[in-house]
């Protein structure tokens, strides 16, 4: 019993340790500067904000994501719960809301998202139900519930709160500060045990329980903090858009997911962080942001995005087959190294 | 005879379900059990069938195995066979070879990045999506010209014997050669081998990449065939399909009893997941209820089914 809580703790040093965001990292260089020879004024302050603000809502979705997936699940109902957390806040204000109008729409927005979160953990983690198809199951129930509030996209937001959006606190865009805030929280995260934790479920939650782990609880959290971050990034469209939208989550689901394996974190659990995930969103934004520019013929444009995305994700893979290939016979056997129990 | 009880009671609760189903609906709605009505609902189960029984094998090979491609290549097999066969009979079944062969060659892409590159399933299927969702605007350059061949419409959806549609027939010959594809051939007790545990596979004999790429292959190969009966039923085709189905058929699989973590479950039960999903679409499509009440009550319908028998076992055990 001992043995296995060092061995443990110490495995979990390795894999905390073994943040591989160089391949990423790589990636983000090369889409940065391709971007740059494309689009010269790229790094101009002014176009450098504009991009940032249109990244941010994927960026906060694929946060939530990324704690999810470290802690060896998948939510697919994310962007349902960001359309739901849009329409609650903008059918709630109402047109020529006051401040404290306002101000319980936002929190009936959020609190909107940490119970589509809770239903979430409350199934996979407590019910013991396969989360795939459990979040699938109710992103029916979140995207149904948004088209219940609000049919159609519509509604708006006080201008006074779409410009906090585009305000600049000590001469910094919001959006910066939101991704540094964000940033620094899960870097604070990091050094308490609650990581520890989370990352231990995600790699082995066998062991996990064995060394006295919670790991429910842990389950649950993590769905309940990919809902709060979830409803962060409907708020974040709420204040750009000015509008509620109940389908306008859809397609961030499954994007979100790309994003946070582009940023190195491996869909088995128990590695990776939000740091890649923001690097993994931004790397999808600019691959769009490069077919746009490059004059792409229209009709082709999805099949190269798709092409590169498809490159990007197995370019990991393509390096490992070729080294596996290169090096001596002993070293290649895949399945036996790749055993999960 | 313990193992063989627990293959057995998925299926058999999720066809009690289906006629439970079916006979609230009865209750509630008169009209809705009728004969033809039932038809319908068979036509429109064996749409949803066909592409499970893929996504079925896919997910018996363990691994976490998960096809989210097939939603593309539903869409991809319909429009290639809506363009080439234009309307004329004498080329629908060239088209079909070529719709098929596209999926297998999409699947076998899959597999190969699956075993070759070590891409998890969902990963890789999730990015061949994308490409084949731009291949079929490369396809079509967004004009969606050609038509579909009267002998598709009369094979597939008009009836053919007892009111019973083509594609019912070839969805109960497809669980038939299901059956004996899983339980009776080599391929079969191989894909469970490697579904239970890759290692002791290898180590047996088993060429598990050989196994996988076969898998997902036949995936690709199903879907496109989906997309091809999907075609005789619309008559038309447009962008998104075959997307509908893509989670669907995942959901079919789970409902009929098959545990995603591999290695176990049957195409009955997938077929009968397939028949409980599509009686509970039609129940709550006839209640005309509004779309958003209608995604409600099929999200919470679907975990309601997932307590029965889409749980995962204990840590402590």
């Amino acid at each position: 019993m001992i043995k296995t809580a060092s061995v443990n703790t110490t495995q979990l040093r390795r894999v905390v340790l073994r943040q591989s965001y160089l391949f990423p990292l790589l990636l983000l260089v090369i889409a940065v500067a391709i971007n740059y020879a494309l689009e010269p004024n790229f790094f101009q302050p002014a176009a450098l904000s504009d991009n940032l603000q249109s990244f941010l809502p994927l960026m906060l979705l694929a946060a939530g994501q990324a704690i999810v997936i470290i802690g060896g699940g998948v939510d697919l109902s994310l962007g349902a719960i960001v359309s739901l957390v849009t329409v609650v806040m903008v059918h709630t204000m109402g047109s020529n809301p006051g401040v404290s109008q306002t101000a319980f729409a936002i929190a009936l927005g959020f609190i909107s998202g940490i119970l589509a979160g809770a239903l979430n953990g409350f199934c996979v983690a407590i019910l013991r139900f396969q989360p795939i198809v459990t979040t699938f199951a109710t992103s029916y129930v979140f995207s149904g519930l948004a088209l219940l509030v609000m049919p159609s996209a519509g509604g708006s937001v006080p201008a006074d709160l779409m410009n906090v959006y585009l305000s600049n606190p000590l001469g910094i865009p919001l959006t910066i500060w939101v991704i540094v805030i964000i940033l620094l929280l899960w870097n604070l995260l990091r050094s308490t045990r609650f990581s520890r934790y989370l990352f231990a479920v995600g790699g082995q939650s066998m062991s996990a329980y064995v060394t006295g782990v919670p790991v429910s609880l842990i389950r649950f959290s993590t769905y309940v903090l990919a809902g709060l971050l979830a409803a962060l990034s409907g708020f974040v469209l709420v204040l750009s858009t000015g509008t509620g939208d109940p389908l306008v989550g859809a397609p961030m689901t499954l994007e979100s997911i790309v994003a946070v394996v582009l940023g190195g974190t491996r869909l088995s659990g128990g590695q990776g962080g939000i740091t890649g995930a923001f690097i993994g969103v931004i790397i999808l934004s600019l691959i769009l942001n490069i077919i746009f520019f490059a004059n792409v013929p229209s009709w082709w444009q999805t099949l190269v995005n798709g092409l590169i995305v498809l490159l990007a994700l197995t370019g990991p893979g393509v390096v490992a087959f070729i080294r596996g290939r290169l090096s001596p016979a002993t070293e290649r056997l895949p399945f036996v190294r790749k055993v999960r129990s | 005879m313990n193992t063989k009880r627990l293959r057995l009671n998925p299926t058999l609760i999720a066809l009690l379900l289906a006629v439970v189903l079916f006979i609230i609906g009865g209750l509630v709605h008169p009209g809705f059990a009728n004969y033809f009505l039932a038809i319908n609902i068979l036509r429109l189960a064996s749409f949803l069938g066909i592409v499970a029984a893929g996504q079925t094998l896919v997910i018996i090979s363990g691994g976490e195995g998960i096809d989210l491609s097939v939603g593309s290549v539903i869409t991809l097999g319909a429009i290639l066979v809506y363009q080439i066969s234009n309307g004329n009979n004498a080329m629908v079944l060239p088209a079909l070879i070529i719709a098929l062969a596209v999926g297998a060659a999409i699947g076998a892409i899959n597999g190969l990045g699956i075993t070759l590159l070590r891409i998890p399933p969902l990963v890789m299927t999730l990015g061949m999506a994308g490409v084949v969702q731009g291949l079929i605007l490369v396809v079509t350059q967004g004009k969606l010209t050609g038509s579909t061949a009267p002998i598709m419409v009369s094979l597939i959806s008009n009836p053919l014997v007892f009111a019973i549609p083509g594609v019912v027939l070839v969805w109960l010959i497809l669980g038939a050669a299901m059956w004996a594809l899983l339980e009776r051939t080599p391929y079969g007790k191989r894909l469970f081998a490697v579904g239970v545990n890759r290692t002791t596979a290898k180590l047996s004999g088993v060429r598990v990449p050989a196994v996988l790429v076969v898998t997902y292959a036949l995936s690709g190969i199903l879907a496109a065939l989906g997309g091809f009966v999907l075609l005789g039923y619309t008559q038309r085709v447009f962008l998104n399909l075959g997307s509908d189905y893509t989670l669907t058929s995942v959901a079919a699989v789970v409902v009929g009893g098959t545990i995603l973590a591999g290695g176990q479950g049957s195409y009955f039960g997938t077929m009968a997941g397939s028949l409980v999903l599509t009686i509970l679409t039609s129940l709550i499509t006839t209640l005309l209820l509004p779309e958003s009440i209608r995604e409600i009550v099929f999200g919470a319908m679907l975990l309601l089914l997932l307590s029965f028998y889409g749980r995962q076992r204990r840590l402590r055990n």
